[in-house]
């Protein structure tokens, strides 16, 4: 086997291709989250339970309703972004000339509820999702085995991004949403319904979070608490890259994948703290993240 | 009637002994029960155990030689601060006599610690290490269900004699996994096995893949999870995804029913794993459970919560024995009686507090082996108390071995 300096060649590779996957669910989650931060200004913390709500909606599609994966894919997002656009329009909208913070508190808020409610219902054990049947068994590379689905995660993931990305930046849609979010009052004096924009971004930003419980659904436990375990993790990717910069939460993601799969490979026991270290090491060089304006 | 019939024996018994020799602090038996309401272990105990407790107390009766007995139960959120500050209020101002719980280790060590100095029993059902009989141990504890020596027995050794020499750990990165991983080595070892390599994952990790590739890369035979709940679930998933278990076994050593039922059967069918207390396994255990069912919604129990129940009762049954709630007595009397009931065959409470009964070797059935959703496991083997657990003179518990 290729070595050098006592680390298996193929073992790293492997290690690199399974963080990039991990990656990818970053990057889908940082979006929406920058999405929502960069255009909106609100501070969603209820990402996490949002992205727990789209799982457990392909969970329930299945079960009770005989709504396959595919179905799923297309019908949570729609799902889970209604939910949001409810959510904007009923608790957001009404304070949102306040704080930051109150938004903060808003939507953690929302969040232990979601995942209380959740925890109620279906208990804490979590619930198990069957692999689609097209995206089972896998591809023996020459250093590791892919399995499908994860190849799949990769492919779609990074469409989704693109795709955003693209629009927001490079599309006159986009174009009124960034200016909108610059200068509201102008912008409604040109025509422009301003606050439909707003939740149709939120929504938006929220579909993104269920759109990646649907793809975690088959890999990972369906559980209360699993968009809790990830949140901090994401928002700690968010500040890497740039609060609110669409193209650094994407790059960071899969950046920060990788990292975590080093950091898996080399010292495990520190997997789950790299990411913040990264973060506080950004903060003190470069405070406005990697990709992000200077104010 | 029932309640009728112990009270009425209940009465003829002080009338026997010429009215009761023992006394009853505050006239009542206050049963405290420490539980995680709404953590990751609130499936495996919970409302389920107080419930447990509370079905003890009602098949007994409800009373003691004609004493009320309470049941008040309480959250630890899983923190040793939390368990042991309520456990303090309890006894203190609250005329608590008994706790039972607490679940996971690091509360009950902190709980235990407090009930032993304060003189009070702490009935130990769901936690895994085996610290509260060994070096930890104290004359108030009484550890139920299982410990991690009694499922590196179970499901390890067998595993070693068969011939599978190589193994990786993957263990939660806290203070059960350690334990766990230590113990499970040590009876690799003593069987001619070897440990090739390990990984600590932190807890609630959502991604085990890096730790499965590692695992693979090791050349192991069989990959141990020294790990539980959706920890061990989502491991054992990545593993099957990534084509590991083709190559290597992989062995759950800590499943609690609802975790095995949360796992799909194509991917868990045939695993084989140690647990105290199947629901399924007779008459007894399904009366028992069925009850139970009834009164959780149709969830089937735990043997954190059957332990809970069957250390209850036993309790009660001493209290009732000496005819008071000191605990002194109570316990001296725990320890002398038999453990006997749907949950505990063959059941003792040794002198070191712990409650040595069969341990169950199980497989998880296949999807086509599975009449419904709650026919989980298949009993392969009845492992004898003795060979499951530590010997005394193995755990260095000091007061027991002076005392012997």
């Amino acid at each position: 086997m290729a070595t050098i300096f006592d680390i298996n060649l193929f073992a790293l590779f492997g290690q690199l291709l399974v963080g990039l996957i991990n990656g990818s669910f970053y990057a889908l989650l940082a979006l929406g989250l920058a999405i929502i931060f960069g255009l909106l200004k609100i501070i969603n913390f209820s990402q996490g339970a949002l992205y727990m709500l789209g799982a457990f909606a392909a969970w329930i599609g299945l079960n009770y309703l005989g709504i396959s994966y595919w179905w799923a894919l297309v019908l949570v997002p729609l799902a889970v972004g209604a939910f949001g656009i409810l959510m904007e329009r009923t608790l957001i909208r009404p304070i949102a000339n306040e704080d930051h913070l109150y938004s903060l508190l808003l939507t953690f808020g929302i969040a232990l509820i979601l995942q209380g409610l959740f925890s109620h219902g279906f208990g804490s054990s979590g619930l198990s999702y069957p692999m689609p049947e097209a995206l089972r068994g896998g591809t023996r590379l020459s250093f590791m085995y892919l399995p499908n689905y994860r190849a799949w995660i990769i492919v779609f993931s990074l469409l989704v991004c693109a795709g955003t990305w693209f629009m927001i930046e490079k599309t006159r849609l986009g174009a009124y949403l960034r200016a909108g979010t610059e200068n509201p009052q102008l912008m409604q004096a040109f025509g422009i319904n301003v606050p439909l924009l707003v939740t149709l971004t939120y929504g938006f930003g929220v579909g993104l979070a269920g759109l990646a419980g649907v793809l975690a659904a088959p890999v990972y436990t369906v559980s209360p608490d699993m968009g809790a375990n990830i949140l901090i993790v994401v928002f700690a990717i968010v500040v890497i890259g740039g609060m609110g910069s669409i193209g650094g939460a994407i790059l960071t993601g899969l950046a920060m994948g990788i990292v975590e799969g080093l950091t898996k490979y080399f010292y495990p026991e520190a997997s789950n703290t790299v990411i913040f270290l990264v973060m506080v090491l950004v903060l003190m060089v470069k405070p406005v993240g990697l990709f992000g304006k200077e104010a | 009637m029932k309640l009728m019939f112990k009270t009425a024996a209940a009465t003829a018994l002080i009338a026997a002994a010429g009215l009761a020799h023992g006394s009853f602090s505050d006239d009542k038996v206050k049963i405290g029960v420490l539980t995680d309401m709404g953590g990751v272990y609130s499936d495996i105990t919970g409302q389920g155990s107080i419930e447990a407790v509370q079905m003890a107390v009602e098949d007994f009766g409800g009373q003691v030689l004609g004493k009320p007995i309470e049941v008040v139960g309480a959250d630890t959120q899983l923190k040793p601060d939390i368990g042991s500050t309520i456990a303090r209020q309890w006894i203190e101002s609250e005329q608590v006599d008994v706790i039972n719980g607490a679940v996971a280790s690091s509360v009950t060590g902190a709980v235990t610690k407090l009930m032993s100095d304060a003189g009070k029993i702490t009935l130990i059902a769901a936690p895994a290490s085996h610290a509260f009989t060994t070096k930890g141990c104290s004359p108030y504890n009484a550890h139920w269900s299982y410990d991690v020596v009694s499922l590196a027995n179970g499901t390890v050794k067998p595993m070693v004699d068969a011939g599978k020499n190589r193994w990786f750990f993957i263990t939660a990165d806290y203070g059960f996994g350690h334990a766990l991983e230590a113990v499970a080595t040590g009876v690799i070892e003593a069987n001619g096995g070897e440990v090739v390599g390990s990984v600590r994952a932190p807890l609630a990790t959502t991604d085990f893949s890096s730790y499965i590739l590692q695992a693979q890369a090791s050349g192991a035979d069989v990959i141990a999870l020294a790990n539980t709940g959706s920890d061990m679930v989502n491991a054992l998933k990545t593993a099957a995804e990534f084509g590991v278990t083709e190559m290597a076994e992989v062995a759950g050593l800590l499943v609690f029913t609802p975790n095995a039922q949360a796992l799909d059967p194509a991917i868990a069918g045939g695993m084989k794993l140690t647990t105290g207390f199947y629901w399924d396994m007779d008459d007894q255990t399904r009366e028992w459970s069925k009850r139970y069912m009834a009164r959780m919604d149709g969830k089937i129990p735990s043997m954190a919560q059957a332990g809970a129940y069957s250390s209850t009762m036993h309790y009660l049954k001493a209290v009732e024995a000496v005819g008071t709630d000191e605990s002194d007595a109570v316990m001296a009397k725990m320890k002398e009686m038999p453990v006997e009931d749907f949950f505990s065959r063959n059941g003792y409470l040794r002198i070191d507090g712990r409650m040595v009964h069969d341990m169950l070797q199980v497989r998880i059935k296949n999807a086509d082996e599975r009449s419904n959703d709650n026919d989980i496991f298949e009993i392969e083997k009845v492992i004898k108390g003795e060979d499951a657990f530590l010997k005394l003179e193995d755990g260095g518990c000091e007061f027991a071995l002076n005392q012997q």
